[in-house]
């Protein structure tokens, strides 16, 4: 047989009408995984980035190194911020549908990432997020109708009309800006982390982007610069499996895990089940003491599940059977707290029931506030007039006279 | 007063913002130990240490991506690219983050970064060692574009792009880093020595950006170009004998529209000069700036002479280069028209 050279094109396990197949995934058994002492050179614990961190067992209980054994009143208020990022999601679907607002991107089945992440982290840290950790803003305790006035680009829109909805900030939270174009946040969030070890501060800095993400060079830069700088970063990789319609594979080659992708820069990698809220907290203060104690950066690789579609503009039953996401092996992040929490004595399924009314009554009453600060056809509305400032600090002279000219001509 | 060239003056500017503002950081490839490839940074890490003069991975995405997340934490980066050819791996990170950041989140945060590239040809450097790419900047709505032409603007110009809040793209046009060059690449290379701005005061001063400069007062045409061309066109219109005003633009974003204005009203003819190429070049956008604002004065249609729209040639860097000749030709066909 002459051997030929040939082109390999991934292919994701099932396709629409196929039956859902996830042996691909490498699942560790809870509490397998070792915790090694944060100082530890990056390919002495190769391994992290090739198992899964998980706590969480299948009877809801939990175990092994990596529990962070946090008070029952913690993880209430971790549930809590998950259950409120579900019932934001929900309600900002619904007014999308609505043709209230013009986009939306929700996080369904991924929203212990970014709650339990932040709730590890401290409140200098700062966070520089992609369009899929609203999680971040509410554990962050910014309030839903500020988040929902962005998504309105009404007049108590935090970026005053000229982003679309999603693309949030705040500077007294410390949450950077999002940008549409993927992975820019990432070698930004090394440069803040750099300058805050110059300054010889201890806040450090985090990043999230998706797997397709990673496929940019910003990926790369990022990595780069961490590892050359030590900087005190934590780099996240979000595998939610999908790039939109493009299976993760496509940016990861499948045959390496993301987390693998760290060690060859000389920076721990480590794989953690995405949604396994006591492991996503766990790994995340192992990776923030590393990084507060001059051990540098380290890359997260959370392994999860995109549940609902890309967007509001997106149909994933054109692209991956529809039973993909009950299928899922790692379950879903608030169903398993919940379990948890019920297992311990600490939670119960009445109260759970009344939470979830409870903030759904929360979003919606918000709402209800939000378009009272104007919607896209009602007013009051945002001053047109003000798009010529911050372009820079100053309005310069062409820009002062283009606006002249636009208030000249009457708008619309 | 002392005698530098631009190399130094630029240099000294730099040592004064590091000496002054603890948040100024310089960054870029070879631009710590080793001084840069051009010597602009030379002994700056050696006086302010190795963590305020970085030296960089060769990355210009990751330079500008991780000096953005420095600006936002509170340091003013001074990034190197180490020529204008290779500053696209950049170009995403100063597009849509760098120029539009502090509009996305409504002056919430800003990244007060210059990042200086020596730019353009007459180097015998060929197609990737000479562009002048600074049109592709202007076009970009958030960060200032600017070049200087002479060691004392250099250093007050770079000076002013540190202390900016805004983001500042600062080309330098590398054939006139050690002397100004007429365009004539058959005689002895002047110094700076020779030049009245080869005169640097060795303190703090700035020059602001955003103003051009007549270095030449005229009546017949105006000439506005910017960077080595200005030193070309004065030699061509001593040559030539058309008594031309000759305005160095110094700042093409933004731009300074009244002296252009004031110049063109008296001479009703205008040659406007640059060494990038021609096609959608920054000489179109002054064309058509110069054309609204002066047409009723204008004696006949404006010229432009920049680069022919080819790749920087290797071998025909003199029949490329918009040289005394061109500008010369240009003169005389708006003179008689
Ligand atoms: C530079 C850039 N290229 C393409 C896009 C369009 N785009 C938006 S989201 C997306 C998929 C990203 O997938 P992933 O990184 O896995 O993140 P996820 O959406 O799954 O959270 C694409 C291609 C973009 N926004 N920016
Ligand atoms: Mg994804």
């Amino acid at each position: 047989m002459i051997q030929k050279s040939r082109l390999h094109i991934p292919h994701p396990p099932a396709r629409p009408g196929e039956a859902p197949d996830f042996s691909y995934l490498k699942i560790s058994a809870p509490g397998e995984v070792p915790r090694p002492d944060v100082n530890t050179p990056a390919m002495e614990m190769a391994d992290l980035a090739h198992s899964m961190v998980r706590v969480l067992k299948d009877d809801d209980k939990t175990t092994g190194p990596w529990n962070p054994h946090l008070e029952p009143e913690v993880l209430q208020v971790g549930l809590r911020h998950m259950m409120l990022t579900r019932a934001f999601d929900d309600r900002m679907q619904r007014v999308q549908r609505q043709g209230k607002i013009s986009f939306y991107i929700k996080s369904t089945g991924e929203e212990a990432v970014a709650v339990a992440q932040c709730m590890a982290l401290r409140p200098g840290d700062m966070l520089f997020p992609s369009y899929r950790q609203q999680g971040l803003q509410i554990a962050r305790g910014r309030k839903l109708v500020d988040l929902m006035c962005q998504c309105l680009s009404n007049t108590r829109d935090m970026c005053k009309g000229r982003q679309m909805p999603i693309m949030y900030h705040s500077r007294e939270g410390n949450l950077f800006s999002i940008s549409g174009n993927l992975t820019t946040q990432y070698p930004q969030a090394v440069g803040w982390a750099m300058a805050a070890a110059m300054k010889g501060e201890d806040n450090l800095a985090a990043s999230w982007i998706g797997d397709g993400s990673t496929a940019e060079p910003d990926f790369h830069h990022a990595l780069t610069f961490a590892s050359v700088y030590q900087a005190p970063v934590i780099l996240n990789v979000v595998n939610n499996q999908w790039a939109i319609s493009t299976f993760q594979a496509f940016a990861g080659g499948g045959r390496e895990p993301f987390a693998a992708r760290g060690l060859g820069y000389g920076i721990p990698g480590i794989r953690v089940d995405g949604n396994d809220f006591l492991a996503v907290y766990a790994v995340t203060e192992w990776a923030a003491e590393r990084a507060r104690t001059g051990a540098g950066p380290t890359l997260i690789e959370h392994v999860t599940y995109r549940a609902s579609a890309h967007s509001t503009s997106d149909d994933p039953s054109r692209y991956r059977p529809k039973e993909d996401s009950e299928s899922w092996p790692l379950g879903d992040p608030i169903k398993r707290l919940k379990q948890y929490l019920v297992q311990l004595g600490v939670w119960t399924e009445k109260q759970h029931k009344a939470l979830e009314l409870e903030l759904e009554k929360h979003a919606s009453d918000s709402w209800k506030e939000a378009v009272t600060y104007g919607t896209m056809s009602e007013g009051p509305a945002l001053d047109p007039s003000d798009m010529f400032e911050d372009v820079y600090k100053e309005i310069p002279e062409h820009l002062k006279r283009q606006r002249e000219q636009m208030l000249a001509e009457g708008g619309k | 007063m002392a005698q530098m060239n631009m190399i130094q003056a630029l240099n000294s500017a730099m040592d004064i913002a590091l000496s002054r503002d603890p948040s100024v950081v310089i960054m870029g490839e070879d631009v710590g130990y080793f001084g840069g490839v051009f010597r602009c940074t030379d002994g700056l890490q050696r006086k302010h240490g190795d963590h305020r003069v970085l030296d960089t991975p060769i990355a210009e995405g990751g330079i500008v991506g991780t000096a953005i997340g420095m600006g936002v934490n509170g340091m003013r980066p001074v990034a190197e690219i180490q020529f204008a050819d290779y500053i696209y791996p950049a170009f995403d990170q100063i597009v849509s983050e760098l120029a539009r950041l502090r509009h996305r989140s409504a002056g919430d945060f800003f990244a007060p970064i210059t990042i200086r590239s020596p730019s353009g040809g007459g180097i015998r450097g060929g197609q990737t060692h000479s562009q002048s790419p600074e049109g592709i900047f202007t076009h970009v709505c958030g960060i200032k574009v600017v070049m200087p032409s002479n060691p004392y603007d250099a250093k007050g110009m770079l000076l002013s792009a540190i202390e900016d809040d805004d983001p500042v793209v600062f080309f330098e046009p590398k054939r006139i880093y050690n002397g100004p060059f007429d365009g004539d690449p058959d005689k002895p290379a002047r110094p700076w020595t020779t030049h009245p701005k080869g005169e640097v005061p060795e303190g703090h001063y700035t020059v602001p950006l955003g103003k051009a400069e007549i270095v030449r007062a005229g009546t017949d045409a105006t000439i506005v170009t910017y960077g080595t061309m200005v030193h070309v066109a004065v030699a061509a219109t001593e040559k030539c004998g058309i008594d031309a005003e000759i305005i160095d633009v110094r700042s093409m974003a933004p731009l300074d529209v009244a002296t252009l204005r004031t110049s063109v009203e008296k001479t009703g003819r205008c040659v406007i000069v640059h060494e990038a190429t021609r096609f959608s070049g920054y000489g179109a956008e002054l064309s058509a700036t110069i054309q609204e604002e002066c047409f009723w004065h204008l004696e006949a249609p404006i010229q432009r002479v920049a680069g022919w729209d080819t790749p920087y040639p290797h071998a025909f860097e003199w029949e490329y280069f918009p040289g005394q000749k061109r500008i010369i030709n240009a003169l005389r066909t708006v003179m008689e028209a």
